[in-house]
């Protein structure tokens, strides 16, 4: 065949592979409550795409080349952090790490400052964890580069939220009519908060369980006001964990303790821990998640981490192939 | 105005102290009220053609934070002056929380002399301290920052937490005469919470301050009250429980007395949340709406509104608190509290009389004679012979906020951009015109 | 110009019958070789060539899909993304010959982006093109294998092909667009 010249004007596309996504519109991943029932299955249908490159030897594919996301953590993490990093050069993306424990924001340099920084060097996507709920807000209102909350305060941790209902889906399949009980420190857990609002799409009764003082004042009439009425709320684990299909304990830092909200460890244990006895009144088949990292011992039975329920492993390997959805969802292709 | 006759014709007078409404004219000659009545006619005089606006009292307002000395960079006595002549007070009391705070004669005398120099045209009353350095442990040399001309006093910014100090504190102010203003708070409770105890606190996971916080020391010194007799004042309740305290209280004949802020009495907490029209469905984390007391509930403000009308809540004090742009461009947590409010003040507190919620003449009682009552000068009346400080009133005039249109220095408002409907067209001081609005009509 | 039918399905079956001939005589029977089709249409035409294969020589050869969605060069905008759909080659393509399927050859580009695809799967020992319908207007150095049907193309017309594995119905058509209609916003 000869070549000729494309008229100009005229675009050299081929016929698209596959459905075009013309319903996603978001420029942030901020938090799940703003997404649809259609964009979190979206980012579950490419999530199952990058897990196929998970298992592949050479775990690159050039989507972002020629890409920089960035990576602002202001706030101590190990695992998320070299997550979405993996995330993004599995993705072919260059990346770069700001430590801001150590960077100019320790010289008083505001968030806005920082992050106009970032900025100005045009990477393509910012990824941020800070210690205050809202920050990352702060930061899309007042730049134009994407950002992509990796945990805010207390507030949301969206990335994680669709990993672990991602990992569900993968167990169970359809999640109608399924019962995941989580347990713990709902009142600081933005892990709580954003599985609540992912899971509102799916049909599943989520129950938090924590004691009094570890549950929000305010919390049911949030759940009210947000019509989030496939949660509840129980004090007592045997009630909540009975013929649950998915137990998802979290972490129970020791300040905790320290500042009052619990009587002493070995009370929660008592009250609260999942161990193997405990889920002996769930299904048979129940399956534990956790959000890591763990406090083995704690909220947690070092057997039941590691025994074959776990589901542990998996949601460390689905948790980069959903942020690499999210990385291809929000930087690529050329945006603006 | 160098003309020592004013004439006000045609406007609708209202003046509640004196329990009058009628329409007519105002005479002011040399800085005083001479004469109100018909067909008042004054040769030479500057005449302002006030149909179709009322005509009131000057605003006096119990709370307000002139940030000098120490703040100049978010506000100073002149620049705060001229933005509550602005919102048409004539009468403002500013906080000590100064630096150095208001707890000597010398810092008093300081801004007395300021406000004399740079503030002509607005009447600036000090509160003093109650303790030494508003740091709770010692007591502040009461008699003399009362000789110095302080109003009243208060920690404001802190509250008292020591009981002993307070009852101490307003031990001397009984016998002073003067009141104890109390910022209500328990700071066991409200440390570390950034805005009300409620569901949008959990939706935005912010740590919340429960109205317990308020409560728990407003029967606290209401009790106080009772054991010294003092006059107690408490200053900016934001809570429905609060409300029912004072009402308690005054039912039961003790010298308790409040004030509320335009802002408490008309946004919740929701307001955190999200921004009036703005197009973002995503979460605004508004750091303007980050105030203490903080935004509470609808029912808080239904409570709120129905102490002003039945007379529970004395008056209404703007609790202005001016800052700089950057200590509110942040993170919500590391905001400072505070909302820039002489401006938005009356046209805010307007659009409770428009929906109908209180009437004209109560918002103007909180604003005059509620206050007044409480500073007992003899100010907020429109008699023959009282000092010639009124505001002129439209309040049908649509307008829109623009803080860059602000006499003050800080732009640090919840009400940014918001459409109001009622504004202050003149605001007169002793006679003299302190602020005109362009729709003035004067000759 | 509406929808003009080019080939029908007894049209596209004959194209396929030949493709497989051709394969076959290129690689001298069926051992070692391989089908991977390009998603979404790709995938079913390589099934078919391997099940006349299978008629012809008794052999099972392996057919794997191919999602390029992730190595196009193409510029999307935000609003344009395309879903990610999975790979799947479950065997070794490396020193085998690898007989690359697609529907439609157009500009190049998409065989382009297989082709890097494949290279991060493996080494084959060749790879051959197979589409069904060759409509010119090549923008690469490209070159297909073999061919079911050449169809010269103005470049504002479009080409549709139909299988009934996915469209429920077997035929290839053309049909002119405005100048900009299959243009990317």
């Amino acid at each position: 065949m000869s070549l000729s010249e494309p008229r100009p004007g005229t675009a050299t596309r081929e016929t698209l592979p596959g459905p075009s996504i013309d319903f996603w519109k978001h420029r942030h991943v901020l938090d799940l409550d703003d997404f649809s029932r259609e964009e979190t299955d979206l980012v579950f249908e490419i999530a199952e795409g990058m897990v196929e490159i998970l298992d592949r030897d050479v775990k690159k594919v050039p989507t972002l080349r020629g890409k920089t996301i960035a990576t602002m953590f202001f706030e101590p993490s190990t695992r998320t952090r070299a997550s979405f990093e993996m995330a993004a050069k599995y993705l072919g993306a260059d990346t770069i790490s700001l430590d801001a424990v150590r960077s100019s924001v320790a010289k008083g340099e505001s968030l806005i400052d920082s992050l106009r920084t970032l900025q100005a060097l045009e990477v393509d996507a910012i990824i941020m964890r800070h210690p205050c709920s809202g920050a990352p807000y702060i930061a899309a209102h007042n730049l134009d580069t994407s950002i992509i909350n990796a945990g805010d305060g207390w507030h949301a941790h969206p990335s994680q939220g669709l990993l672990d209902i991602f990992t569900m889906r993968q167990q169970l399949g359809d999640l109608k009519g399924r019962k995941a009980v989580i347990v713990g420190d709902i009142l600081h857990s933005r892990v709580a908060r954003s599985n609540i609002w992912g899971t509102r799409h799916y049909g599943m009764k989520l129950i938090l369980c924590a004691p009094p003082t570890l549950i929000p004042h305010g919390l049911p009439e949030m759940l009210e006001k947000c019509s989030l009425g496939h949660v509840t709320i129980e004090y007592d684990l045997d009630s909540a964990i009975k013929n649950a299909d998915i137990v998802m304990p979290l972490r129970l830092q020791k300040e905790r303790q320290q500042s009052g909200l619990i009587s002493s460890l070995r009370e929660y244990i008592q009250g609260y821990q999942i161990n193997a006895a405990r889920l002996a009144g769930a299904k048979p088949d129940v399956l534990v998640m956790h959000p890591g990292p763990m406090n083995e011992g704690a909220e947690i039975s070092p057997d039941v981490a590691y025994g074959t329920r776990s589901l542990i492993e998996q949601q460390v390997t689905n948790g980069v192939a959903v942020r690499m959805a999210l990385l291809y969802l929000i930087a690529g292709g050329k945006n603006r | 105005m160098t003309n020592d006759r004013l004439l006000i014709k045609n406007a609708r007078i209202i003046d509640p102290a004196a329990g009058i409404e009628e329409t007519g004219d105002i005479l002011i000659t040399k800085g005083k009220i001479s004469k109100t009545g018909k067909n008042i006619s004054a040769a030479g005089a500057a005449v302002i053609d006030a149909s179709g606006l009322i005509a009131c009292p000057g605003f006096i307002d119990l709370h307000c934070h002139l940030r000098q000395p120490g703040y100049e960079n978010k506000e100073t006595i002149a620049t705060g002056a001229a933005a509550a002549a602005r919102g048409g007070y004539t009468t403002i009391c500013c906080m000590p929380n100064t630096n150095p705070p208001l707890d000597s004669a010398a810092t008093v005398s300081y801004v007395n002399d300021i406000a004399t120099r740079d503030a002509p045209l607005v009447k600036i009353l000090p509160v003093g301290c109650i303790t030494a350095g508003r740091a709770g442990r010692e007591l502040a040399n009461m008699i003399e920052l009362s000789a110095a001309g302080c109003i009243g006093f208060s920690d404001d910014g802190s509250p008292v937490s020591d009981s002993r100090i307070m009852s101490l504190a307003m031990e001397n102010a009984a016998v002073l005469g003067l009141p104890v203003i109390d910022h209500c708070e328990d700071i066991s409770l409200s440390q570390g919470g950034h805005m009300n105890d409620g569901w949008v606190a959990v939706r935005l996971g912010l740590k919340g301050i429960p109205a317990a916080a308020e409560e728990i020391m407003v029967a606290r010194d209401i009790a106080l009250c009772e054991l010294t007799g003092a006059r107690l004042h408490v200053t900016h309740i934001s809570t429905a429980g609060s409300t029912q305290l004072v009402r308690d209280a005054k039912q039961r004949g003790l010298k308790v007395t409040c004030d509320v802020t335009p802002h408490n009495l008309t946004l919740t907490h929701e307001r955190v949340m999200k921004v009036q029209d703005d197009p973002r469905t995503s979460l605004a984390y508004d750091t303007n709406a980050r105030v203490t007391p903080p935004l509470r509930s609808p029912a808080d403000i239904a409570a709120l509104i129905q102490g002003i009308t039945d007379g529970t809540i004395d008056a209404i004090a703007t609790d202005h608190a001016p800052h700089t742009i950057e200590e509110k461009l942040c993170e919500f947590e590391n905001a400072v509290s505070g909302i820039s409010g002489f401006e938005t003040a009356f046209g805010v507190l307007m659009s409770l009389v428009h929906t109908g919620r209180i009437s004209l003449n109560a918002l103007l009682t909180c604003l005059t004679a509620g206050p007044a009552s409480i500073l007992r000068n003899g100010a907020g009346t429109l008699k023959p012979g009282a000092c010639a400080d009124l505001a002129l009133l439209d309040i049908d005039h649509e307008w829109t906020v623009n803080v860059h249109d602000f006499l003050s220095k800080g732009r640090n408002t919840p009400f940014a951009g918001c459409k109001l409907k009622g504004v202050v067209v003149a605001t007169i001081s002793g006679g003299c015109l302190s602020f005109r609005h362009n729709s003035l009509r004067i000759s | 110009m509406p929808e003009k039918i080019l080939l029908n399905s007894s049209d596209i079956e004959r194209a396929l019958v030949r493709v497989a001939h051709e394969i076959l005589e290129r690689n001298k029977g069926a051992t070692n070789i391989v089908f991977v089709g390009i998603k979404t249409r790709g995938v079913p035409l390589a099934q078919r060539l391997v099940a006349i294969i299978r008629g012809m020589e008794q052999v099972d050869i392996p057919v794997g899909s191919l999602d390029i969605t992730l190595y196009r060069d193409d510029v999307s905008s935000l609003s344009f993304k395309h879903v990610v759909q999975q790979t799947y080659v479950p065997f070794d393509i490396t020193s085998k010959h690898l007989i690359l399927v697609d529907d439609v050859f157009y500009t190049g580009r998409s065989i382009r982006a297989a082709l890097d695809a494949l290279i991060d799967l493996g080494r084959p020992e060749t790879i051959q093109l197979a589409v069904l319908i060759d409509r010119g207007h090549r923008e690469l150095p490209i070159r297909a294998d073999f061919v079911g049907k050449n169809i010269p193309t103005a470049r504002n017309e479009e080409i549709k092909v139909y299988l009934s594995e996915v469209d429920a119905v077997d035929k290839v058509t053309v049909m002119r667009t405005e100048g900009g209609k299959n243009e990317l916003k």
